[in-house]
């Protein structure tokens, strides 16, 4: 039955996209669910457009579909005339090819609209409240901030989705993050993400679809409640999603594809509809006071290995099973010592960029740190944008000097460092303040050392050469 | 995809919690545009030195875990990004079958679409196995798809869950878009209802 609800009586948000989307329900809770949007990178896709073509099927909805390079383009500016790296060039060109042969929506790698994938999406307005966004990597959820249901999937499931333009799911539990108050100054969406993850663990929101919700997240901006849903998944959570409001609704509008006119009104009518009910069913409810999070860093090789800034490196001994080994892995990893303060962690790099912490407000928040001021001795700082359109944004602003005139590369859009397929990478034994979203062991090169953070806080370490509360370093502290 | 009914197989520990995506396969491996082939990097950076050579103490360059076809592993296991070439490395390796406490979601999907079985068990039963998979290549393990049992070297038996449709999968070999192209009719209705009711969509 099309559409039928799971049950009847108060619904999460949740809910109510999964039931508007059910396409097929089978008795034992196996539902087809339509897709409304699947964004395609170069990485995940091309072993699923082979197999389309192995079987003689086509793009289903190729008008739904939107491909971008990311993960594997170099971000200077060399790459106008094509990419080094022989296995990546042909890993792009296939993108390139299975977007012409198949006619999907695409922005090429030299087009000023491309980016990272989770930032072209909602920036082009292909993302909207209410919809159902697929993408063959794990930080879809970046689009839940505007009230869709986002989420990850494998290659066989893009190509499911290319195919069929639906998707084979069981209703996840739903889960309530409340971040009640304000937070203080020089704590950012960055934080509250990272400190869910410290509460909750890495696997604390498996089975999962977590709704933020709380006065914390109200007062954030679009780019920040992206910040926060983007790593959801590290969470161990299937999607994050915020539900819309106005800021939703005029970040939206006018965006290249977001509804216009007559269809505007019925979208922005069906758009205040979603909301979870008073007394919709929670299955497990975590709160966290906005005015306890504090600007937090990561000293191990897992997400939840976050802390304050004030605090000390972890002993394997302060934690129980399996986690003493890895804590001892990671401690080994990291080349650190128990019982050293977290301020004393001297840092070779600094990264500013990816699709958690590569918008517009991000490089603002990091120049307003910089401005006037210069990297320590000895470090080396790169800024990568999300998309070319968030690099012109900042240029516009004259950001792109202040990270300049700091002694910062200037880059052009991608994944960059964040995950190291491109030729931005660490050396062995190289240690990176970072605001992307993954610290393994590897993660960013070979060996290469990752402290997750704010883009204010990886701003402050460029500063001093390690790692600092940024609030040492705020003109003028406000008061709480 | 190679149907999964039984296997008896050499399993190989990792008591590791939150083995990553990045640690099965990392990322330089994931430039390929096919889907076969990864098996030799498979845990890629435990399993090599930086000079290319193997390290002796990882598990599966021990001789009695080589033919492993099973992985015992610490909880949260297939964490981290959605690259199926996880899942692809693992079966081009020769593994079908990782039992943990836990799984990640979407690392957990993607073994179904690959004919591998990831295997939830309680805790104490992932102890006992894993001290049985230490005892190396004389520690048989059996995995019994159809009656949803692990049976250890010596015996024990031990029942899991496992979703009902996704059984019926991988038992028979069945691609999932093969299945979805006969609701093509139920497709067709949703998107022609929201073409009246959601146009902007």
């Amino acid at each position: 039955m099309t559409g039928t609800p799971t049950h009847s009586g108060p619904r999460t948000l949740y809910d109510k996209i999964f039931d508007a989307h059910v396409v097929d329900r089978q008795p034992d809770g196996t539902c087809l669910l339509y897709i409304d949007r699947h964004l395609v990178h170069e990485v995940t896709s091309p072993q699923a457009f082979e197999g389309l073509r192995m079987s003689g099927r086509k793009v289903r909805r190729p008008d739904q579909t939107i491909a971008v390079p990311d993960h594997n383009v170099p971000t200077t500016p060399d790459r106008v005339v094509g990419i080094e790296n022989p296995e990546g060039r042909i890993q792009v060109a296939e993108l390139d090819r299975n977007a012409r042969d198949f006619g999907v929506n695409y922005y090429p790698m030299n087009d000023i609209r491309q980016g990272i994938v989770h930032i072209v999406g909602p920036e082009q307005g292909w993302t909207l409240p209410g919809m159902t966004v697929v993408c063959g990597d794990s930080h879809t959820a970046t689009h839940g901030a505007f009230g869709a249901l986002a989420h990850g999937i494998g290659t066989s499931e893009v190509e499911h989705v290319l195919a069929t333009q639906t998707l084979i799911q069981k209703k996840s539990k739903n889960m309530k993050v409340e971040i009640t108050g304000k937070l203080r100054p020089g704590v950012t969406a960055k934080d509250i993400t990272l400190s869910i993850i410290g509460h909750t663990g890495t696997a604390g929101g498996t089975g999962y679809v977590i709704e933020y919700c709380g006065q914390a997240i109200r007062d954030l901006s679009m780019e920040g409640r992206m910040t926060v849903c983007n790593m959801a998944i590290e969470g161990g959570a299937r999607a994050g999603l915020i539900a819309p409001d106005e800021k939703t609704f005029e970040y939206v509008k006018g965006r290249p594809h977001a509804p216009k006119g007559a269809a505007w009104e019925a979208a922005l009518a069906w758009w205040k509809t979603l909301f979870s009910d008073e007394g919709a069913h929670w299955d497990k409810v975590v709160t966290i006071r906005g005015e306890d999070i504090e600007p937090v860093v990561t000293w191990g090789t897992s997400p939840e290995d976050v802390l304050p800034i004030g605090a000390t490196v972890p002993a394997p001994q302060d934690f129980g099973g399996g986690k003493v080994e890895a804590a001892r892995r990671s401690l080994d990893y990291m080349g650190l010592k128990p019982g050293m303060k977290l301020t004393d962690i001297k840092v070779d790099a600094v990264f500013i960029g990816s699709c958690t912490n590569g918008r517009i407000e991000d490089l603002r928040a990091a120049a307003e740190v910089l401005r006037g001021k210069h990297l320590a001795p000895g470090v080396r700082g790169m800024v990568v944008p999300g998309s070319g359109l968030v690099r012109m944004q900042a240029e516009e602003e004259g950001l792109d000097r202040i990270f300049t005139d700091a002694g910062f590369e200037w880059r052009l859009a991608g994944c960059s460092m964040c995950l190291g397929m491109n030729p931005d990478q660490l050396a062995p034994g190289e240690r990176c303040a970072a605001t992307s979203n993954r610290n393994f062991e590897g993660r960013m090169g070979r060996g290469g050392r990752t402290h997750l953070m704010s883009p204010v806080m990886a701003a402050a370490a460029a500063v001093t050469g390690h790692l600092t509360d940024v609030r040492e370093l705020m003109a003028a502290p406000v008061d709480a | 995809m190679d149907k999964f009914t039984t296997l008896t197989g050499i399993a190989a520990p990792m008591p590791l919690v939150n083995i990553d995506t990045d640690m099965i396969i990392p990322k330089q491996f994931l430039k390929t545009i096919h889907r076969s082939g990864l098996g030799k990097n498979l845990f890629d950076e435990m399993r090599y030195f930086p000079d290319g050579t193997e390290n002796p103490a990882f598990v599966l360059n021990k001789p009695a875990y080589r033919d492993a076809q099973i992985i015992v592993a610490g909880d949260n296991f297939g964490c981290g990004s959605s690259r199926e070439h996880a899942p692809w490395a693992l079966l081009d390796y020769g593994i079908r079958c990782v039992i943990s406490t836990s799984f990640a979601d979407i690392f957990y999907n993607n073994c179904f679409k690959n004919g591998i079985l990831p295997i939830v068990l309680p805790p104490d039963a992932v102890e006992a196995l894993m001290k049985d998979a230490e005892n190396g290549a004389n520690a048989r393990l059996t995995v019994d798809l159809e009656s949803q049992t692990v049976t250890g070297a010596d015996g024990t038996a031990y029942p899991f869950e496992m979703d009902p449709h996704r059984k019926h999968c991988l038992l028979n070999g069945l691609d999932d878009i093969g299945l979805t192209m006969e609701k093509a009719p139920a497709i067709e209705a949703y998107e022609a209802r929201i073409a009246q009711s959601q146009p902007w969509v």
